[in-house]
């Protein structure tokens, strides 16, 4: 087991020296630059200490870019060992490091948080709201993940890498079988950065039942928030599972428990366990995407949204049928014909809402005019990519021929595309679509094509081959392959097509920074002529979102008002300022997050007494929120009215 | 490397690539598009079934949705209908709430037919024989208890047989898989999974743990060689007098971590799969059962009266 | 899109006292399912005891029944405290809130007694699954009710200090919602564990 040292720094290979290099170098030169630029207080002040939701997004959506950035150099690694037969360019426990890391930063690090951006920026606005519900508890999510995902990032550098796969099933994530703490930092990163997600849940839930715009019924809010109350709902009853299960297996660790060992304890209940989280949570991640294409759609095709009613309800489906299909996920255990003939069907009976729901965003386009730009454009490559991607889930449900695909590179295939095609496209087409909200300027056009083509076509290069080496019997996390097998050819175009991919992600890096210095300036506010109320306002909002909370009387409610305004009958009332209430920042979710980091680090490597300590941490910063008495504060009339006035919005 | 010699050997490449890509559709490489039994076949049959099924929505969509792109763009001039409040449809919901539902109703009644069908022994006139399977770190142990002999990452099989596998693990969970005799089943510590499979031609079958299991995962390969039954018997008998058995010490150096190559051992230690179950949990197995809260089937029986018996509810 | 009337501003203050009831209440649920799980966990390792000593030998009626006398009255004297809210009376209040904690204080010290005295007999979390079960699913209870009366002195504390007011009602309000909800599971835990397993 020579690769991987016993030591406290991961030692031993070329590719972590230089990798730990460059993180230094990129640490230092960030320390430098604030000390040099006097930034320390500003990044406290603007950004650490922030309660306001946009802020909040911003930085989710940069912690995210940065992960999706590191589980794609990821990816890339394990592309190039299995590019050809017989590479020694990674070992295999290196290679059983990256595919675990890979797989858990992007579903917990990258897609996550990443969702959770678009419902801080977006919520919000688009219900008429000034902030979220709990805006404290807001930011204290915030920090809960990212001090969660740096835990998770430092097995990279010290104590090693969790080798146990994304949802590492014991007996071979019990001590015995991974001894070392990488399989901790495994379970204290996702425990911390979940109790964050978790709270997120609840967040945004009361924040949609409670804070809508006076006027906005339940049955007139936009599609994307109602993907997100549906995410949220099954977010409240699946990561409590999650809670439950990492802590059960860590007790096992620590405590030389016995609840998933296989002598005394019983390892198949992991596996339920983990699934009735895992199978929600790719509801979870995939429904905040079906809402932001009905959005796209709708504003993109200049038309009402077909089916609304048709919409919400195949999501409600979705996210209760969703608690019913975990056992698919290991038909192949023997849980009896009759269990798996009921999971089966349970599974293709989630196709039947999500096909309902393609015919209606195709319907929305029908007798549309539908302009391609950006955000059209991914969602129109979500289109046929979630399709045949859902139609091979259908054919993965039947429980006698996934016998066959089980664990195969077939599967690989088959939840890469639902998962690139229908959530990370669904959120890049967000991101598109709500940056000139987020930050005052568009994207640059000409780069966003480059990078939307070199991303699809290389999706395509990349996972198409990998459903055929499924048949071939290829089963994933296999580190190499031989000769003999004849899966050499599609392991190489698939190769090729992962790096297409990296190269579309530089190109969106390249697009980003690009436009950061020429990007077009959205000085309406509504720069795609959108229909709903976060367009209503300027781009970025103001601090208070809406200097006047609007009343809302259709669904479309801002297009509705666009259209009345157009009519020369139309007399705009002068607005009436009031002080507005706003939560006050707070350095506590910081510090709170922080702690609990030192309470991750400290029982990562079983040293009691730093856990405990950060533990008391945690205490005191609860028990100092606790005694805090003025949270709030008023803006007053007249800053309203100049900073209305800046933004050209009083006349 | 110059120039032309890169160029030849993209070539090369190329043309593999096409070549495996359109030309190789039934080659043998696709394990799982060649059935050698009937249980592969049943699997094969349903994938077919379901792929068809599934195109019959996925190709009219991808025309619906190229054909709406080009038909209503927004460019001027563009004299298609535009209704932009037009954003309800009875009868057109109806119509897509049932297309799916039709499909996934067919479908189910194959899925739910074959799921049961594949928890019986292939052909039910022919006896079928025991095959003990254990996985461990990282290597595949076969019991005979017919034969009384084991082995070790390959197996035989008599051609035309039905076999019936007792799948376990010594610690780790993998999974089973010969993709042309049949589809997977897991190997768990302290459970006896079983899985029926059948050749009905003579052959050397690939055969791979596709569980992951750590660091010697990947080299978890075995093969499965179908035989007519007189050389089964013939090689069980060579085996029986050519091998040195496998008492516990083998056994336990067995055990350890690392990988093993292939091997034959004349006997094995009476009681050895049933105490690796047991080991690893078997015990409580059964109890749990009584309790109803899993259908496992039942853990204790002596090795030999195993062969050849029904299990419901696998 | 009219401009909306000056109502909206002050409804908006008054509902973030209710946003955080619902709020609670959610969280409450999630809670449930925590322990919906540590029962499920607890339900299938039972019979784990690789032949040690099974609950029929490790629980002692006494111990148990007293922790449940004691866990129900601070429930009750909870209730007292919450009417003594609603009357305006702080003194009561805060008198009631104190028996409240002390009788906590009583069952959290009970419960770690009896995980002493099992330790000592042998029985400890890494023994056996069932006892791996019993000891998270009875301790994460046991952890739940400590944090309780952390959170409940402060409460207290926060009373003396400001008298009651409207963050004070809240407070004191979703602490009781809190202990009530501990002692529903309490009841469950003393029905599944405590009484089934020597019955």
């Amino acid at each position: 087991m020579g690769e991987k040292s016993k030591g406290f720094f991961v030692t031993g290979d070329p590719l972590i020296y230089g990798a730990d290099v460059a993180i230094i170098v990129t640490l230092l030169g960030i320390i430098i630059f604030l000390t040099v630029f006097k930034k320390w207080g500003w990044l406290w002040k603007e950004w650490f200490t922030t309660v306001d939701h946009k802020r909040i997004g911003i930085m989710y959506l940069v912690s995210s870019l940065l992960m999706l950035f590191r589980g794609g150099v990821d990816a890339l690694l394990m592309r190039l060992q299995l590019a050809a037969p017989n590479t020694h360019f990674l070992t295999s426990q290196h290679y059983n490091e990256i595919f675990t890391t890979h797989g858990t930063i992007m579903i917990l690090f990258m897609a996550m948080p990443f969702m959770f951006a678009l419902f801080n920026i977006v919520i919000p606005l688009q219900i008429g709201a000034r902030d979220v519900a709990y805006p404290f508890l807001n930011a204290l999510s915030f920090w809960l993940f990212f001090f969660g995902a740096l835990l998770f990032n430092l097995s990279f550098v010290v104590g090693g890498s969790p080798d146990a796969g994304w949802l590492s099933y014991p007996p071979l994530s019990e001590i015995a079988g991974s001894p070392g703490p990488g399989q901790n930092f495994y379970i204290w990163g996702i425990q911390i950065s979940g109790i964050g997600s978790l709270a997120t849940g609840i967040n945004f839930l009361v924040t949609i039942l409670k804070m809508r715009a006076p006027g906005m019924k339940l049955m007139k809010m936009p599609l994307f928030s109602w993907s997100v109350l549906s995410s949220c709902i099954t977010i409240i009853f699946a990561f409590p599972v999650l809670t439950v299960t990492l802590a059960l297996l860590f007790v096992d660790r620590y405590l030389g428990a016995h609840i998933f060992t296989a002598d005394s304890g019983n390892p198949m209940m992991y596996v339920n366990l983990i699934w009735m989280w895992g199978h929600p949570e790719v509801y979870i991640v995939v429904l905040p995407a079906f809402g932001i294409y009905s959005e796209i759609v709708s504003t993109f095709s200049k038309k009402k949204i077909f089916g609304y009613k048709s919409m919400v309800f195949s999501m409600m489906i979705i996210s209760i049928l969703g608690y019913f299909t975990w056992v698919h996920h290991f038909f192949t255990m023997g849980a009896g014909a009759d269990v798996n003939t009921f999971f089966a069907i349970t599974t293709m009976a989630i196709g039947i809402p999500t096909g309902v729901k393609i015919f209606n965003w195709l319907f929305t386009m029908f007798r549309g005019r539908i302009t391609i730009s950006q955000p059209m454009l991914w969602t129109i490559a979500f289109i046929p990519c979630f399709v045949v991607g859902g139609a091979t889930g259908v054919m993965l449900a039947i429980a006698p021929a996934d016998y066959q695909y089980h664990n195969s590179y077939f599967l690989i295939a088959h939840f890469h595309q639902t998962l690139i095609g229908g959530v990370v496209f669904g959120y890049l087409a967000g991101l598109y679509y709500w940056w000139p909200k987020m930050f005052g300027f568009k994207l640059n056009e000409r780069l966003g094509k480059w990078a939307f083509w070199t991303w699809n076509i290389g999706f395509y290069v990349c996972f198409m081959p990998q459903y055929a080496l499924g048949f071939m019997g290829m089963t994933r996390r296999v580190y190499t392959y031989g000769w003999d097998m004849g899966w050499a050819p599609f392991n190489m175009v698939s190769t090729v097509g992962a790096f297409l991919m990296g190269i579309g992600f530089i190109f969106q890096a390249w697009q980003i920074l690009y436009s950061i210095k020429n990007g077009e300036k959205d000085v309406t506010g509504d720069p795609w002529n959108g229909r709903t109320l976060e367009w209503s306002i300027p781009s970025p909002a103001p601090l208070y979102n809406f200097a006047v909370i609007p009343e809302v009387k259709h669904d479309d409610d801002w297009w509705e008002t666009k259209k009345a305004m157009a009519d020369s009958q139309y007399k705009k009332e002068p607005p009436q300022y009031e002080p507005i209430h706003m939560p006050k920042q707070s350095g506590i979710p910081f510090i709170m997050s922080a702690c609990w980091f030192v309470v991750g680090f400290g029982f990562t490597f079983g040293w009691s007494y730093v856990g405990l300590a950060g533990l008391l941490g945690v205490g005191l910063c609860l028990l100092a929120r606790s005694f805090q008495q003025e949270t709030d504060y008023y803006i007053p009339v007249d800053e309203v009215r100049k900073t209305e006035a800046s933004l050209g919005r009083v006349g | 490397m110059n120039k032309r010699r890169v160029a030849w050997y993209w070539k090369i490449l190329l043309l593999t690539t096409v070549s495996s890509l359109f030309l190789s559709g039934c080659d043998r490489q696709y394990l799982v598009f060649n059935p050698a039994g009937p249980v592969a076949q049943k699997e094969y049959d349903l994938i077919v079934l379901s792929a068809v099924l599934c195109a019959i929505v996925v190709i009219p969509v991808l025309a619906l949705l190229f054909f709406i792109l080009y038909r209503y763009r927004d460019r001027p001039g563009n004299k298609a209908k535009y209704s932009p409040n037009w954003h309800d449809s009875k009868i057109l919901e109806v119509v897509w709430w049932g297309i799916p539902i039709i499909i996934i109703g067919i479908l189910s009644i194959y899925t739910a037919k074959t799921t049961y069908t594949l928890t019986k022994p292939p052909v039910k006139d022919v006896k079928p024989i025991t095959i003990q399977v254990t996985s461990m770190d990282w290597k595949w142990l076969f019991q005979y208890p017919g034969q009384k002999i084991a082995t070790v990452n390959y197996a035989e099989i008599p051609v035309g047989v039905p076999v019936q596998f007792h799948l376990t693990s010594n610690q780790m969970m993998n999974s089973f898989w010969v993709p042309e005799l049949g589809g997977q089943e897991y190997t768990m510590p302290g459970m006896a999974m079983r899985l029926w499979l059948q050749a009905d031609r003579p052959g050397t079958y690939y055969g791979s743990g596709a569980n992951f299991t750590g660091k010697g995962f990947t080299h978890m390969k075995f093969k499965v060689i179908a035989k007519p039954q007189a050389e089964f018997d013939q090689w069980a008998r060579q085996i029986k007098q050519t091998e040195k058995p496998l008492t516990m010490t083998v056994y336990k150096q067995l055990a350890k971590k690392g990988l093993a190559e292939k091997q034959a051992f004349s006997s094995y230690p009476a009681q050895l799969f049933t105490n690796t179950l047991n080991e690893n949990g078997g015990k409580y197995m059964d109890k749990d059962m009584k309790h109803g809260k899993s259908d496992m089937p039942a853990m204790n029986h002596n090795d030999h009266d195993m062969s050849g018996m029904e299990h419901k509810g696998e | 899109m009219n401009q909306a009337i000056s109502k909206h501003t002050h409804e908006h203050e008054h509902h973030h006292d209710t946003f955080k009831l619902l709020g609670f209440w959610i969280f409450l649920v999630t809670d449930c399912i925590i322990f919906a799980c540590l029962f499920a966990v607890y339900a299938v390792l039972r019979g784990h005891t690789d032949g040690d000593l099974t609950g029929k030998e490790l629980f002692e009626i006494k111990g148990f029944t007293a922790e449940t006398f004691i866990l129900l009255t601070s429930s009750f004297t909870s209730g007292l405290a919450t009417l003594a809210l609603h009357k305006g009376k702080k003194a009561q209040l805060i008198n009631w809130l104190i028996v409240t904690v002390v009788l906590g204080l009583a069952f959290v010290g009970l419960e770690v007694s009896e995980f002493r005295t099992m330790v000592h007999e042998g029985a400890s979390i890494s023994t056996n699954g069932f006892l791996s079960a019993f000891f998270t699913l009875v301790g994460t209870h046991g952890l739940h009710v400590s944090f309780g009366l952390i959170w409940m002195t402060a409460v207290i504390l926060q009373i003396r200090r400001h008298g009651i007011n409207e963050k004070v009602k809240e407070k004191v309000t979703i602490v009781g919602l809190y202990w009530h909800f501990l002692d529903v599971v309490w009841i469950f835990i003393y029905t599944v564990v405590y009484l089934m397993g020597v019955m």
